[in-house]
């Protein structure tokens, strides 16, 4: 069979209710949320031909296809980096969609993370801690009682956040206009629940003088799923396709996730940068042509640090931008418009990547005006999304 | 060997702090804290430090390394005070920092010996060793004596 370059596009997005506690196996999240995904484009599960999650999520292909009646799986692959994987899913889905080699692609990440375990906590004995998934140097931090992502992130932001005269009242600004965004969104666990500056600066010290509780993202139960096929396809089917214009994925020598101290600048991140270079080149257009963003948000440093590395504004100019409103309905780059993951759930990024797609389809419940173009980042990966 | 005649010294609090995780690139490292040493790892062929420890150069991907003591000295590069949850085995909060090595590459550990409102960027540091559970040694930072 002669082989040609094939547009993809997002046909569906599925998920559970996202909670404390699911109450149900990762599996049946997985396979609830994937149904969903299915139904929303309109296609049969039976006909899933391509299977995509993180190297992280604990359910098997096998058993999630043998649940979803899945007829020849043609297809199967894993992104490391716990949640850089986020937008790498997407990528990977575009690039076997583009080859030739699949039709309908799930990505799934499913996960009962606040219920079943906590990756907020530090476990409190050694055989917790494992090495690999592209975080291989947490076991550098763990006797020094760098226990947690938020003792890791906090590490990597220290020096920005000096050399720019961050102070944690201005990460506050982020987590006051994601809660106001999860406040709208009756899918977020935050759904009526604003903060102001005050709550935020109110809350306890996770990392002093850095990261309080309200600037760390949520520990979640809950399943994401998207469905990814050819743009041709997604034409015919129920929802307004979805255009992955590009996606691409950066990992610079001596960068890992989030344990990330051992390249040269660490007032950057140059895993960002590296996405930003090559995804506006594909794509051929820059951070002006983009209505919305949807960017990881475990911990609102890592925010500003990814607005930067994608040209939204100038090295250091980040709290200025996010100051200026830049990031509200009504700003320049509406961001996290579902909460993000502090104010809607922690489903690894890819609640945010639906996100992401809905603003497309101009389905938000906080929908942003005249949406052509949105980036999705997880900060080692990105992707742009266009109408069709 | 022990004398029976002689009492034995009060014991000293049992260390709380949780042993080095050990695999077997960086076996060298470990074993060395335990003797007090702080060890490195250049290239064998071209002399390149590179930290984490690793078994091929990035450089002229030789697998010879040798395992030499650096000089313990560094400079604060990135810091933070660990709040919540509390770290296991730590009484107090630790001060977790990246320490800049004088050799060039960087280490996660904690600065001691100095309040938590005394750290400051690029403090000047050098290291000491402190004790974990199971008899084993962790390199820590104490600021450099004026």
């Amino acid at each position: 069979m002669a082989r040609k370059f094939t547009e993809a596009a997002i046909a569906g997005i599925g998920a559970t209710e996202f909670s404390k506690e699911s109450g149900r196996s990762e599996l049946q999240l997985a396979a609830e949320c994937a149904k969903a995904a299915c139904d929303d484009a309109g296609i049969s599960p039976h006909d899933i031909d391509g299977m995509i999650t993180f190297t992280i999520d604990n359910s098997d292909e096998m058993m999630l296809a043998r649940c979803l009646g899945v007829k020849d799986l043609a297809y199967t692959t894993r992104i490391p980096g716990g949640g850089a994987a986020a937008a790498g899913t997407i990528y990977q889905a575009m690039a076997m969609v583009n080859a030739g080699l699949c039709k309908n692609v799930l990505i799934w990440r499913a996960m009962n993370e606040r219920s079943q375990y906590r990756f907020g906590q530090n476990p409190t004995n050694t055989t917790n801690y494992q090495s690999g998934n592209g975080t291989g140097s947490l076991l550098w931090c763990v006797p020094f009682g760098a226990m947690t992502p938020a003792s890791w992130g906090a590490l990597q932001a220290q020096r920005y956040m000096h050399k720019y005269g961050v102070t944690n009242r201005d990460l506050g600004l982020i987590s006051v206009q994601q809660r106001q965004y999860a406040a709208t969104n009756p899918k977020a666990w935050f759904y009526n629940k604003p903060i102001t500056l005050e709550d935020h600066q109110n809350s306890k010290w996770i990392m002093e003088p850095l990261l309080r509780m309200l600037d760390c993202c949520q520990e979640s139960d809950g399943g994401q799923a998207i469905l990814v096929t050819s743009l041709e396809r997604a034409r015919d089917l129920k929802q307004k396709p979805v255009r992955i214009l590009g996606a691409t994925q950066s990992i610079p020598y001596n960068v890992e996730v989030i344990s990330n101290y051992y390249h040269e600048d660490l007032t950057v991140m140059p895993e960002a940068q590296g996405v930003a270079g090559r995804l506006w080149d594909m794509v051929g257009l820059g951070p002006k042509d983009m209505q919305a963003a949807m960017i990881y948000d475990a911990f609102t440093p890592h925010v500003l640090l990814q607005l930067e590395g994608f040209g939204f504004c100038k090295p250091g100019e980040g709290k200025d931008f996010v100051k200026s409103g830049a990031l509200a309905i009504d700003g320049i780059l509406p961001t996290n418009t579902h909460g993000g993951l502090l104010g809607e759930a922690y489903i690894h990024g890819m609640n945010s990547m639906a996100e992401g797609v809905r603003q497309i389809r101009g389905t938000s419940v906080n929908q942003v005006k005249s949406v052509s173009n949105v980036l999705v980042s997880s900060g080692m990966a990105g992707a742009v999304l266009s109408v069709d | 060997m022990s004398t029976p005649e002689q009492p034995a010294a009060p014991a000293a609090p049992k260390p709380t702090r949780i042993p080095p995780i050990v695999t077997l690139d960086a076996k060298f490292f470990w074993e060395g804290a335990d003797k007090e040493l702080f060890l490195g790892q250049k290239c064998g062929d071209c002399g390149e430090f590179r930290f984490p420890p690793r078994p091929m150069c990035p450089k002229c991907f030789s697998l010879k390394r040798e395992e030499v003591p650096l000089s313990g000295k560094g400079k604060v590069h990135s810091w933070a005070i660990a709040r919540h949850p509390p770290p296991f085995g730590f009484k107090e909060a630790p001060i977790i920092a990246v320490i800049e090595l004088e050799e060039g590459t960087r280490f996660v550990s904690n600065v001691v010996g100095v309040a938590y409102d005394e750290v400051v960027q690029d403090m000047p540091v050098e290291v000491t060793f402190e004790p974990t559970m199971n008899n084993h040694k962790v390199p820590v930072f104490r600021p450099v004596k004026k």
